[in-house]
């Protein structure tokens, strides 16, 4: 799919936090200059397509007294996709990413408490005989995520 | 900490929040209460910041920043802080945390993530970084991700 002009100021707008009114897509196609129905049609093709990923609240496990974690490992290749598999079967794995070093597999937990941290990260090293790096931030320096369409 | 009827609200709204003129009417009325009582609840968990924002999650790939850098480097403690708090405010860099290190394996305490349309883009704003770091940076590193596994954001287990 090709973005155009229309589309790009969409999404660049709908990064920023949606009100919490009864017809919020009203308000920010208001806002863009443009008919809400086109803001919803063009929004659902964008899902559709995958541009946007996800529409929703973002939500904080740490506020609800839970934690992330980022963690990673140091798959032998040729175990990558038997592994992968035990991974990504755990609710816990938000994200996974491969990457181009020796620890290959980088992913985040979320869990509901912050021992769930922990057990979790056990429960893979357990199920997949590989050592599993927890790195929790210590500190935060930004969070944008945004990015100009 | 959140209670039953926030966990309710969370596991209905952790799909995504539907595009339709009224969206919090159809969440509710799934939930079998008032729209004005979940748009209240749900201001009450921003407020609490269990919800940062409902915003849409853009994928970069499909935007033509196809490449992605986790740039990482190991920085002198007395400094993580100021240096961190630059590193982040650069308008390239979305994600950016002070981690611990894993020695020996990973000596590095300070993480930048880094986009770009190609790996030219990203290594020239990884230089950057390094310039800004100077010799307050005593090793670094770069890992390009080459295949998403997993995103789903958020799931909490159903509980009985």
């Amino acid at each position: 799919m090709t973005l155009d002009a229309t589309d790009r100021k969409i999404l660049n707008r709908m990064q920023d936090d949606l009100p919490l009114v009864s017809n919020p897509y009203s308000a920010v196609a208001e806002e863009l200059g443009i008919p809400e129905s086109e803001l919803l049609n063009r929004m659902s093709c964008m899902k559709e397509d995958r541009v946007i990923t996800r529409f929703g609240p973002f939500f904080d496990a740490a506020a609800m007294g839970g934690a992330f974690c980022l963690c990673a490992m140091a798959v032998p290749p040729e175990n990558f996709e038997t592994v992968l598999t035990k991974v990504n079967a755990h609710a816990e794995v938000a994200h996974n990413y491969e990457r181009t070093h020796r620890l290959n597999m980088w992913f985040v937990l979320a869990t509901e408490t912050p021992e769930g941290i922990e057990a979790t990260a056990d429960a893979i090293e357990r199920e997949t005989g590989t050592r599993v790096l927890c790195f929790p931030k210590l500190q935060e320096f930004f969070i944008g995520f945004r990015v100009a369409a | 900490m959140i209670d039953a009827r926030d966990r309710q609200i969370i596991e209905a709204l952790q799909g995504g929040l539907p595009l339709v003129p009224a969206p919090y009417a159809q969440v509710a009325e799934a939930l079998g209460m008032d729209e004005g009582a979940l748009l209240f609840q749900l201001a009450e968990l921003k407020s609490r910041g269990v919800i940062r924002r409902i915003a849409a999650a853009p994928n970069h790939y499909k935007l033509g920043m196809t490449s992605n850098g986790m740039t990482v480097w190991d920085v002198d403690d007395d400094h993580i802080t100021e240096l961190g708090t630059h590193i982040g405010a650069l308008p390239f860099v979305t994600h950016c945390y002070e981690r611990p290190r894993a020695l020996p394996d990973w000596p590095y305490n300070l993480f930048a993530m880094v986009h770009g349309a190609d790996r030219n883009e990203v290594e020239r704003k990884r230089a950057e970084i390094s310039a800004i770091l100077g010799d307050a940076c005593r090793a670094k590193d770069i890992l390009y991700s080459t295949r998403i596994l997993k995103k789903t954001g958020l799931r909490l287990k159903a509980k009985g």
